[in-house]
């Protein structure tokens, strides 16, 4: 062995020459790992493929112009943007290549961007300037963070655009959970334009708690609030039963009666059984409240509560009290003022309560309050910082209860600790989190939701959109949201406003819901007496909605005082109301109208006139429309319905003034309706 | 002594390089699947084909596919795997058919907007492959927003199906619109001319004054964005709605 050793070493280095000769070798040999290394890259490789693949195809020559090689690179300083991924993918900016499925070189899908306006990372995320795959796609060595799961891409949209855009679904959902669920009510969440998101989920004050429902039905919500009712806002905090029974206990005793809460009825419930259900029809409560019927689906709104126990929740003199006028006990409530007689509340409640589960309440059984019970229920309640959501008295709600969430889409995977088994990116722990909040270690409080996985992934977008590179973006880039105005109507009619909750479903200025129509402009668009009269009795407008809106039982002057506001101060000031005449327009314009609506435009394909032939079913029903509409805002409306009711459905058809005013004199000639017994009055 | 030695030595690296060699192979040992305990000759879809969500999300709807037997039986207990392009997950991706002889699974699409094909795949006695193709579509960022407007101002009219939130106004109309689905027709149409009806109207094509201008209402982009939507969920699928991804 030694032997065979010493001979080799005397053939390579037994002389000067046989030295020099080897140590050159070896020395070529090293500095050819560079420019090796080089030549098998991996870019080199996928460019090489790019330029056997684009070889056969027709449009090889536009192709092979459009190709450089070499190492790719976007680089925008004041973004931060040292992107070299296409690099890899070759063929990103080629249109022509939509047929191409191989990775890396289809082109990128059709976005409202440029590539070289925002790189490719400021969106994907991944490491920019790296020049492999695995370590551009997946490093999660010091800190990185790999490239984001396509069901997450739209949380990009959102560093910059701070509303919600049509073509961001999920984003939008996500940014609507964290608001309905209240998750911003523990969670601060400030947002880059300095302002802090807002809760939209309404909870209840419990401080006249005991007014409403019994210690044993609080004890059975907190349990499960899904046992009680399915859409629950509420999550289940796992309470045991002793904390469960103890908080009821302290919530109870620590409540105080509302005067004005049991109210005795001066009249009896409708004899027949039918009543109450076509009460609750006729008011329209399922355009808020949802129910469950008998095949198990919820049908009805998500404005209030579920209702279908409703019966084995409430009190029945609380009830009554409350349809008699909910805002005694809840000032702010989204639900209207009915001015329900004493025979409808009767009649309502008594078919409300009748939705009861016997089995909710069946197995509850509370021992006797003990003054434990409560000091300990109100140690727990402030443990639980039940007051981040509900107003109770005497417990002030908690600053900062939970961690603040206005960066959590920029933290270092370096802070967080995994679940064993997760990967460890930062959106699969947002997600976890959601999904199994007390999973990460014992003596967490966060409680359970039980989101689906859509809404877990649009929560977790929603959540990764709000990181430190949204506040740094420079500000031309941003697009701020359209912020909910905090108008108020004045005076009487204002107050009669708030309490009929006209906000809950219509939008004024910039304030309200969305179920109903937009009334900015209504004083421009309709007659007096019609609306007079559609106070009084609210007729059907579109015959394929079913929310709709409900009758009041408004007196003659509150519908008056409502109408005068509102003819008054909801006046669009492009549409003079009197510039057009209601009547008197000849006989061959109206003729020309009809020709237009059912020929050149077809109207009736949305509309109804003659409710005999006429079948459209989307836009409201016109038989009437002349006693409705002014002429003006018709005209207008012809014009540009857009303008008018910025996103109505209405196309805009560019219509000559010649046609717009023979379609106005059509449509003011259809007179009727109910307006005209007023008029004989 | 030294043949003796070099033996050893010949020995030693070949021990060392097979240890290196299998425990630097990337290969992980295949999955256990499980063990079948009868065999169907035919695999059918029951349903979740079809089905229209962005990249990257969940099908709204589960997967589920019936292994059938020569006479068209249930077979319980046969092995289905599912297979399709990088980037769709399934979940699980094998099992054994259940006691109606289905199997469900949750499909997540891939990030590329596209058509998806997913094979289902059993064996039967002789252990040859049986399998089934089915297609999902993955919308990108423009379908789904052709898909926004599609809700927002088309489907009223252009879906016949009526749900209780929404009553369509298809049998209403005189002249009947044609489904975004119908490939048959809409295939046959180009993109010039499917512009051309959605900015001027039905009487641009000589068709009906029903479906109205929607020039002056929607942006190109919107009209763009409506035609890529289009395309996307013809049924037969169109030639512009891009590649299919497949098993590679």
């Amino acid at each position: 062995m030694k032997q065979k050793l010493t001979s080799l070493w005397q053939t390579l280095f037994g002389d000067s020459v046989r030295a020099f000769g080897v140590i050159s070798v070896v020395f070529l040999f090293s500095i050819a790992i560079a420019p090796a290394k080089n030549h098998f890259s991996e870019w080199r490789y996928y460019q090489h493929g790019y330029l056997k693949m684009i070889r056969n195809r027709s449009d090889a020559n536009t192709l092979q112009r459009h190709f450089e090689g070499g190492i790719q690179q976007i680089w925008l300083p004041e973004l931060g943007v040292v992107d070299r991924c296409t690099s890899c993918h070759v063929g990103m900016k080629e249109a022509g290549l939509t047929d191409v499925s191989t990775q890396p070189f289809p082109p990128h899908p059709v976005i409202p961007h440029k590539l070289d306006q925002f790189g490719c990372a400021v969106c994907h995320r991944g490491q920019g300037a790296a020049t492999t795959a695995s370590e551009a796609h997946n490093s999660t060595l010091a800190g990185e963070q790999p490239i984001l799961p396509a069901k997450y891409i739209e949380s990009s949209c959102g560093e910059c655009h701070r509303g919600s855009l049509p073509g961001t679904p999920v984003l939008n959902q996500g940014r609507y959970l964290l608001s309905r669920y209240g998750c911003v009510n523990c969670h601060t969440v400030k947002l880059p334009d300095g302002s802090t998101m807002k809760a939209s989920d309404d909870p209840p004050s419990l401080s006249h708690i005991a007014d409403k429902s019994s210690r044993e039905w609080l004890y059975a919500w907190l349990k499960d609030p899904k046992a009680y009712a399915s859409t629950a806002t509420m999550p289940n905090f796992k309470l045991s039963d002793n904390d469960a029974r103890d908080i009821s206990t302290f919530l109870v005793a620590n409540s105080t009666p509302l005067p004005g809460d049991s109210v005795t009825l001066s009249a009896k419930p409708s004899s027949d059984p039918a009543a109450g259900a076509s009460l609750y029809g006729e008011s329209f409560c399922a355009s808020c409240h949802a129910v469950q019927n008998a095949a198990g689906n919820i049908v009805g709104g998500n404005v209030g509560p579920e209702l279908t126990k409703i019966g084995s929740k409430v009190k029945p003199e609380w009830l009554q009290a409350w349809l008699r006028n909910p805002r005694n006990y809840d000032p702010g409530t989204a639900m209207p003022h009915y001015r329900f007689n004493d025979g409808q509340v009767a009649t309502l409640s008594t078919f409300l309560l009748a939705k009861t589960d016997s089995d909710l309440l069946a197995n509850v059984h509370l021992d006797a309050p003990t003054p434990e019970q409560i000091v300990h229920g109100k140690h727990l309640v402030s443990d639980y910082a039940c007051a981040s959501c509900h107003e109770i008295a005497g417990i002030k709600k908690p600053e900062n209860f939970a961690p603040e969430l206005s960066q959590i889409g920029s933290k270092s995977i370096t802070q967080l600790i995994f679940l064993p088994g997760m990967p460890h990116t930062l959106p699969d722990y947002i997600a976890g989190k959601i999904k199994q909040p007390r999973a990460f270690s014992p003596g967490l409080r966060m409680p359970q939701y039980s989101f689906t996985s859509p809404q877990i992934d649009s929560l977790t977008t929603a959540l990764l959109a709000l990181n430190e590179y949204s506040t740094t973006l420079p500000a031309s880039l941003t697009v701020p949201a359209v912020a909910e105005s905090n108008y108020q109507p004045a005076g009487k009619a204002g107050m009669l406003m708030l309490d009929l909750a006209c906000f809950s479903c219509h939008r004024i200025n910039g304030q309200g819901g969305d179920m109903a129509p937009d009334l900015t402009w209504e004083g421009s668009s309709v007659q007096r007496e019609w609306l007079v009269q559609f106070f009084r009795n609210p007729g059907t407008l579109r015959p394929a909605l079913i929310r709709r809106m409900p009758r009041f039982n408004l007196t003659d002057g509150e519908a008056n005082e409502l109408t005068d506001y509102i003819m008054t101060v909801y006046q669009n000031p492009s549409v003079d109301r009197d510039s057009l005449p209601l009547s008197g327009y000849s006989r061959g314009e109206i003729e020309l109208g009809k020709q237009l609506f059912y020929g050149k435009y077809a109207c009736q394909g949305c509309h109804i006139v003659d409710t005999k032939t006429d079948k459209g079913y989307i836009g409201p029903t016109l038989a009437h429309v002349g006693s409705r509409l002014t002429a003006a805002w018709i005209y207008r409306w012809m014009k540009n319905p857009q303008a008018l009711r910025p996103g109505t459905i209405e196309p805009n058809r560019a219509m000559s003034d010649e046609d717009a005013s023979a379609i106005t004199a059509f449509l003011i000639s259809q007179k009727g309706g109910p307006t005209k017994e007023i008029a004989k009055k | 002594m030294n043949r003796r030695s070099s033996a050893n030595l010949i020995l030693c690296i070949a021990i060392l390089t097979s240890t290196l060699s299998v425990s630097c192979s990337r290969k992980s040992t295949p999955e256990q699947l499980p063990k079948p305990a009868a065999f169907g000759t035919a695999i059918v879809e029951s349903s979740g084909g079809k089905q229209i969500a962005q990249t990257g999300a969940l099908l709204p709807q589960p997967l589920v596919v019936q292994v059938n037997d020569e006479q068209g039986n249930a077979v319980v207990g046969a092995l289905i795997e599912f297979q399709a392009a990088p980037g769709v997950a399934f979940d699980p991706a094998n099992g054994l058919t259940d006691a109606s002889g289905q199997l469900t699974t949750n499909v997540t699409l891939g990030g590329m907007a596209g058509r998806y094909q997913i094979t289902a795949f059993t064996t039967d006695k002789s252990r040859k492959r049986v399998e089934l193709k089915i297609e999902e579509i993955a919308l990108g960022y423009q379908q789904t927003l052709g898909s926004y407007l599609n809700t927002q101002y088309c489907d009223r009219c252009h879906n016949p199906e009526s749900t209780v939130e929404r009553v369509s106004n298809y049998d209403n109309l005189d002249v009947k619109p044609h489904p975004f689905s119908e490939g048959d027709t809409l295939n046959q149409m180009s993109d010039a001319d499917l512009t051309a009806i959605i900015s001027h109207g039905g009487p641009a094509l000589s068709k009906s004054a029903l479906m109205p201008a929607w020039g002056a209402t929607l942006s190109k982009s919107d009209i763009q964005a409506l035609i890529s939507y289009i395309r996307a969920v013809s049924d037969p699928a169109s030639r512009a709605a891009g590649p299919v991804y497949g098993r590679n």
